[in-house]
């Protein structure tokens, strides 16, 4: 395999990289994406050095994060896996009696020194967790098997969207039935699922936030509120289309720039991209993102154990999923749902949590051991 | 079982990836849609959100006085607007905005929510530029502001009623400025530009249509003439504890209307507490009857007829007399008075005898070619044309007390106009309140000789023993005449309420400027036409004398010696 030639063994490598247990790659990968998120965002946050000087120290901060999770053994994952699983509900239960509100929402701890998202972390949590129950019990898992699992992501998730943080929650509930589906679920548990997911929707509806069921209705229905809720969606459609295949030239956006656009170095932030870079720009970053994607997922498969195998997959199918949730809000294929471009986007702790589930990937894929 | 477990495993793989592959595929076919195919659309969108064809404002024409100094300008300032629903939505900014302004966050947020299907919302108008772009750049979300043009008034209270002033919308809503709206409002011009998501303007990008500021007008104010005349006029009313007073100095050549004061004032640049009565001009709205000072026309129409001769003598003894019914009444008992007398002494019982001389419809024709109860040209708003009844109704009564000025109504601004045919050797001008270069020729409604005559008798009236003594102007000759008139109310003639008035010409050779002075309800010890209007006018006419260099035509007693002493010595 062509991949093979890339790959990095943590066990007989010389390189940096390998004695760092990075995997080459991967990393090129991160670096190109931030790099262009880099100039994207120069242009979306008004030509401001301070914003990037912020998001370089953000980067900065994650991979040494990304270095760090790298060089612990998957062993140590799997161990800690129940008790980092416990540790975080007991954190959310604590954001929703003492957290600190902003923009409307629960979601934060105020440590004192930092302030921290505990959803955030649940994000790797919850995949580790059900990858500890289910890697050594079978394929597939038993009806009983499925329920614990299904609990063990129903109540992180409930605990989350109470916050409320519909974004959060959604990848959070989709790395964990992403776990449960490479252990091998029975197909037609999966279908008997999806029809009571559907008989489900009004209840969950009547759990929504007014707030996100105004999202849904807007997502329905964008031009029945355009200077209201429905403001969001049209404007970036508006600045993506305007960008024609070209694009009207970085810091050129007239939407972006002139703050038509809501969020733009935040969770809109790949409209930007869509006005300035044009089709172009668009096709560069999902070229990136693909080769990204790849990437992880060969190393997913190379993984020797089951725990690896879950982890490593279940952590690149939810950064898929996070990658098209946002750019399918973006672009008006989706609701609108808070979640940040991955790498691209302006934010500390989401690019914190990716940097580290990509120093676990890492992990898993430097300490295979060869048996031939 | 494990073949079939890997072959299980492959499909999961192949069936995630065909997913992921499809949404990716999505992805950039939504991309393609809103990049290609929509583009055009969109992008006409776009530019819908952020270009604008703005109104540019065009600001309203200057009005000076007669030498071009500004009397009301125009000057820019900002007003801020909301769009309530935008407004409404920035949730907390709104307390900021509130804070910023000096408002009640709860009234704002009660008032926006009543517009909230409007798109427009006036917070707080005419802000200096630098306090809006203060405001402006808290960036709370649908806070705009645009240009507008606010009128200040420099001379402020001194030339308030003849300017009158505009509302915030800058249409004229009294005097000149609504009299000349039309001709002052500038035409506002169109272009388009690109905005951002506050309103403010980044860029011009194409005018449409250039803004066509209004016209200037230049008054027939002299600013001089009429600082001194508001001053004194303020003064008197304030000594006599008058209700109001008014003043009018006009050309008598051209009719134009140097001067124009009324009392009580106001000051336009700020008109929050102001009543209706402080803001009326009233030297052309107020209606008064006239009086003595109507008796130089009686006494043009009965010449003029031939009903009596320059030399006719009356017998006045013995201070009273009853005509039809009605006593009339002398102040004290002049005896025989000729023609000057009677003027000099403002004699009631020799008015009524060469009025009750005089044909009806000749003295209604004098009085009436005279201007009075008539409009005059002056165009201005609401101005009162006054009221003198046909002749045909008048009975003996009304004959006489027409005479010395009851009965009929005129304006200040009236007077002024009589007056001046007066001064103009039997010729009336046209009153104007606009600077003339070349005045309409003035209309002769009596012979200079009569008028020459009739002048000569009213310089009477300001020399020892006449009425006006008080409104002599050193180094001048005036020619004039007083009048005061019990006031009329509801209830008929007030008896101790009065309107004191003086009209004069000066200088009486050569007029230069004739004057009203009306003194309504002085309160004081004094009440005659001369002792309170008189002293008005000498103290304003001595100063506009001397303002318009005007040279002296009269060498006072006193000076004679003094001037020839100094030259014996040299």
């Amino acid at each position: 395999m062509a991949a093979d030639s890339f790959s990095v063994r943590g066990n007989d490598s010389n390189g940096l990289l390998g004695n760092l247990r990075l995997d080459g790659p991967l990393l090129l990968g991160i670096a190109l994406l931030s790099g262009f998120g880099m100039i994207v965002l120069y242009s979306a946050g008004g030509e401001s050095t301070s914003l990037l000087i912020r998001q370089l120290i953000r980067i900065g901060l994650g991979l040494a994060i990304m270095v760090f999770l790298a060089q612990l053994p998957p062993v140590l994952y799997r161990s800690w896996a129940p008790w980092l699983f416990l540790a975080g509900l007991g954190l959310l239960v604590l954001v929703l009696l003492v957290g600190e509100t902003g923009k409307g929402a629960q979601r934060w701890l105020n440590l004192g020194f930092v302030r921290f998202q505990p959803s955030e972390m649940m994000k790797l949590v919850v995949p580790l967790a059900i990858a500890w129950y289910l890697h050594d019990r079978g394929v597939p898992p038993r009806w009983w098997q499925v329920i614990v699992v299904l609990l063990a992501i129903a109540v992180p998730v409930a605990l989350i969207v109470r916050q409320p943080d519909l974004g959060t929650a959604l990848l959070v509930a989709s790395a964990g039935f992403f776990v449960l589906f490479l252990a091998g679920l029975r197909w037609r548990y999966m279908i008997g699922g999806l029809v009571a997911a559907g008989a489900a929707l009004p209840l969950l509806w009547a759990y929504l936030h007014e707030y996100q069921r105004q999202r849904v209705l807007t997502f329905l229905n964008p031009e029945s509120d355009p200077l209201g809720a429905g403001y969001h969606i049209i404007q970036s459609k508006i600045a993506i289309g305007s960008g024609g295949f070209f694009g009207k030239g970085w810091t050129e956006g007239t939407q972006s720039q002139l703050q038509f656009l809501p969020e733009r170095s935040t969770d809109f932030i790949f409209a930007v991209l869509g006005e300035e870079f044009g089709l172009l720009g668009v096709m560069v970053l999902v070229l990136l993102y693909l080769f990204l994607f790849w990437r992880g997922m060969v190393l997913a498969l190379r993984a020797q154990d089951n725990f690896g195998r879950l982890v490593a997959g279940s952590l690149m199918l939810t950064f898929f999923v996070y990658i098209f949730v946002n750019t399918g809000m973006v672009t008006g294929l989706l609701p609108v749902v808070g979640v940040p471009l991955p790498l691209v986007s302006y934010g500390g702790t989401s690019m914190v949590t990716l940097m580290a589930g990509f120093g676990i990937l890492m992990s898993i894929n430097s300490h295979r051991r060869f048996m031939h | 079982m494990k073949k079939r477990e890997q072959q299980e495993g492959r499909w999961r793989r192949g069936a995630v990836l065909t997913a992921f592959l499809l949404a990716g595929f999505a992805l950039l076919a939504r991309a393609v849609e809103l990049q290609v195919v929509d583009r055009d659309f969109l992008q006409d969108q776009g530019q819908a959100r952020h270009m604008r064809v703005v109104e540019v404002p065009a600001h309203r024409g200057m009005i000076t006085d007669r030498h071009g100094e500004p009397m009301a300008v125009s000057t820019p300032v900002d007003s801020l607007w909301a769009h309530p629903g935008e407004l409404l939505a920035a949730g907390e900014r709104l307390d900021e905005l509130a804070q910023a302004l000096d408002l009640s966050p709860n009234r704002l947020r009660m008032r926006l929510e009543a517009r909230l299907n409007r798109e427009f919302f006036y917070l707080r108008r005419h802000l200096a530029p630098e306090e809006a772009e203060a405001v402006i750049s808290l960036g709370i979300p649908g806070v705009y502001s645009q240009r507008e043009y606010r009128r200040f008034y420099p001379a402020g209270e001194v030339a308030a009623h003849v300017l009158g002033f505009t509302n915030i919308d800058d249409q004229g809503q009294e005097g000149l400025e609504l009299a000349f709206d039309g001709w002052l409002q500038g035409k506002p011009g169109a272009k388009r530009v690109m905005r951002d998501r506050l309103g403010r303007v980044i860029a011009d990008v194409e005018n449409i249509r250039s803004p066509r500021p209004g016209a200037d007008l230049v008054t027939s104010i002299d600013l001089r003439l009429q600082y001194v005349a508001y001053r004194e006029l303020k003064a008197a009313v304030r000594e006599h504890g008058a209700d109001s007073g008014a003043i009018v100095l006009m050309d008598p050549r051209s009719g134009e209307v140097l001067a124009m004061a009324s009392q009580p004032g106001y000051n336009p640049n700020s008109r929050s507490n102001v009543s209706p009565a402080q803001m009326r001009n009233r030297a052309a709205l107020d209606l008064i009857e006239p009086g003595s000072a109507i008796k130089p026309f009686v006494m043009a129409a009965a010449l003029e007829s031939g009903d009596i001769r320059s030399d006719a003598r009356f017998d006045t003894s013995p201070g009273q007399m009853r005509v039809a019914g009605h006593t009339v009444r002398d102040i004290r008992n002049y005896g025989e008075l000729d023609l000057t007398g009677i003027m000099q002494k403002s004699s009631n019982i020799g008015a009524t005898k060469i009025a009750l001389k005089t044909e009806p419809e000749a003295l209604w024709r004098t009085l009436t070619r005279f201007g009075i109860g008539e409009l005059t040209t002056s165009a201005f708003p609401g101005e009162a044309p006054g009221r003198i009844r046909h002749w045909q109704e008048w009975r003996d009564i009304g004959r006489v007390t027409l005479s010395y000025g009851y009965g009929l109504s005129t304006t200040a601004l009236q007077l002024a106009q009589a007056y001046a045919a007066l001064a103009n050797e039997g010729q009336m001008p046209e009153a104007s309140l606009l600077h003339r270069e070349n005045a309409p020729s003035p209309r002769r409604v009596i012979s200079a000789g009569l008028a020459a005559e009739l002048m000569a008798m009213m310089e009477a009236v300001t020399e020892p023993g006449g009425t006006g003594l008080r409104a002599r102007v050193d180094g001048y000759r005036v020619a004039g005449k007083t009048g005061t008139v019990k006031r009329s109310g509801p209830g008929g003639y007030a008896d101790d309420e009065y309107q004191s008035v003086f009209v004069g010409a000066i200088p009486a050779s050569r007029p230069r400027l004739v004057g009203v002075v009306m003194i309504d309800n002085p309160r004081g010890e004094e009440f005659y036409g001369g002792a309170v209007a008189g002293p008005v006018f000498s103290q304003v006419m001595s100063d506009a004398m001397r303002l318009l260099d005007v040279p002296r035509d009269r060498v006072e007693a006193g000076m004679e010696s003094v001037i020839l002493r100094v030259g014996g010595e040299s």
